[in-house]
């Protein structure tokens, strides 16, 4: 199958300390995966490596073949590709939530001002937003921020989005309407990576789970597979503490 | 002639002159504020740029000199008197380079660079103060440093260091007096002026300060006014359900007592 992104051998330290060892997997257009693990297993750095927010040390992300550490390839341009979610949603505290993401299409991808704003308005109604353009940041709950981050990521058009943690700074009640536009999103056919505590996310929605443990992939397959027939020790181990 | 008698004739003989004065005061005060914070947003740019990646042993190496140059002109300009200041390059530029700067050249320059040295600092700060998240989520959706800083991270800075800017702008007003040094004519001069005519030091000392509170209280409500204006109103409109025409009927919503329903 045609892979959107190849990591191969992907290698991560900060000072002395390993976070990332040796990772090797590929993403395919209309994946979702679902990454899973304890905190400190390297669920997050892994992201934000592919995104280059952290510089990797070692080893290859390969974008349509192209690795996108060279110093020649254009990250700005590859970022515009590759969306990202944040657990702390991140949305531009000057702009109201139309401008939030309206912006990165007229100043990144230079489009139109009305083509921008139509784009907009059409994702910002696809997250139940679409009330809300003249709104601050400040003004809105936690969930409604991050479906507005949401809207402005793919206002971009990007082939994959990656998802850190995106429920994990929300109150309980507002996980739900987040994890419903993260469901049909995943239906509508958007290639998704995401980083997750929730597991009925990881069972139900994505159609591959990698499980992480101590900076390496410790078991890649579909949801069955890693939930009802884990083969690794520390899979079992993990999912035994969800199982209460 | 009692005291108040005393100040009304010096209003009376003086005014037009404690005016003229004043203005002077408030053109200084309010242009090396402005080219303060030019030079301020400038330096403090530079001084939070962290090399990228990408950049060469030469261009890391530029980056560094001017730095330490521009560090080096925050530490002197703060750590030394403005008077002093004034007084060497006033003079220091007559004597070694034969040039002669006009009152108003050599009080603006001076000034200027005062304020730029202290708001150099105090942009660093605004920059430092707002969250990495907000340039990572600039970074995402891929804006270049440079976009990033001047649609995201510097609006919010401006906002943060404008009670700091209303600070320089006032204690500008009142440090313009240290320019009497090099003769320029400003409200402190014209009271030194009052004073060793008439020898009334006290009265011609409360009119001047009278004068003086004015103007910085005007300044300060005026700051306050303009910080209001750019935090916006605390509600917002609530589009219709169809968000393409949502100049059709509007609902307030109202952010103390939440929801519409």
């Amino acid at each position: 199958m045609d892979s959107i992104l190849k990591i191969e051998h992907l290698v991560k330290t900060f000072g002395t300390n390993e976070v990332l060892k040796d990772i090797d997997f590929s993403v395919s257009k209309g994946e979702v995966i679902s990454i899973i693990g304890s905190s400190g297993s390297g669920k997050s750095t892994l992201l934000r490596c592919i995104n280059m927010l952290e510089e990797a040390t070692g080893g290859k992300i390969l974008y349509h073949g192209k690795n996108v550490l060279d110093k020649q390839i254009d990250e700005d341009q590859y970022r515009t590709k590759v969306g990202m979610v944040f657990q702390s949603f991140n949305l531009f505290n000057n702009y109201n939530v139309l401008d939030n993401c309206t912006i990165g299409q007229t100043h990144v991808l230079k489009r139109g001002k009305e083509e921008a704003k139509a784009k907009a308005v059409d994702y910002l109604n696809k997250v139940g937003m679409g009330q809300y353009i003249n709104a601050k940041p400040r003004q809105l709950s936690g969930g409604q921020k991050q479906r507005v981050a949401i809207a402005r990521a793919l206002a971009m058009d990007p082939e994959v989005l990656l998802f850190d943690e995106p429920t994990s700074a929300l109150d309980p009640e507002m996980v739900g309407e987040v994890l419903d536009v993260m469901k049909d999103l995943a239906k509508s056919g958007m290639t998704m990576l995401v980083v997750t505590h929730e597991m009925a996310f990881a069972r139900d929605i994505s159609s591959r789970v990698i499980f992480m443990s101590d900076g390496k992939i410790e078991e890649d397959g579909t949801p069955q597979q890693i939930f009802q027939s884990p083969k690794s020790e520390r899979t079992k181990d993990f999912l035994s503490r969800f199982s209460g | 002639m009692n005291f108040f008698q005393r100040m009304v004739y010096i209003v009376q003989h003086y005014g037009v002159s404690l005016l003229e004065g004043a203005a002077t005061t408030m053109v200084i005060a309010i242009v090396c504020t402005f080219l303060g914070c030019v030079i301020g947003f400038a330096v403090g740019l530079i001084q939070t740029t962290e090399p990228g990646k990408n950049s060469g042993i030469i261009r890391r190496g530029i980056l560094k000199i001017v730095k330490f140059v521009l560090t080096a002109y925050v530490e002197v300009f703060r750590g030394t008197p403005m008077m002093l200041q004034a007084a060497f390059i006033y003079y220091g530029t007559s004597q070694i380079f034969s040039i002669n700067l006009g009152m108003w050249s050599a009080a603006i320059i001076i000034v200027s660079i005062n304020t730029g040295a202290y708001m150099a600092e105090t942009v660093r700060g605004g920059i430092l103060s707002i969250d990495p998240g907000q340039s990572e989520g600039a970074r995402a959706i891929g804006m270049s440093h440079f976009q990033t800083m001047l649609l995201v991270i510097l609006p919010q800075s401006l906002r943060n260091i404008m009670p700091q800017i209303g600070n320089n702008l006032i204690i500008n007003i009142k440090d313009t007096c240290v320019l009497s040094i090099i003769g320029t004519v400003e409200l402190f001069f014209t009271f030194r002026s009052i004073s060793g005519a008439l020898y009334t030091y006290f009265e011609a000392a409360t009119v001047t300060m009278i004068i003086y509170f004015i103007l910085t209280f005007t300044c300060s409500r005026i700051l306050r006014w303009i910080e209001n204006k750019m935090d916006g109103p605390s509600s917002f409109d609530l589009a219709t359900a169809d968000t393409l025409a949502f100049t059709s009927g509007m609902m307030k919503y109202n952010e103390k007592t939440g929801g519409t329903h």
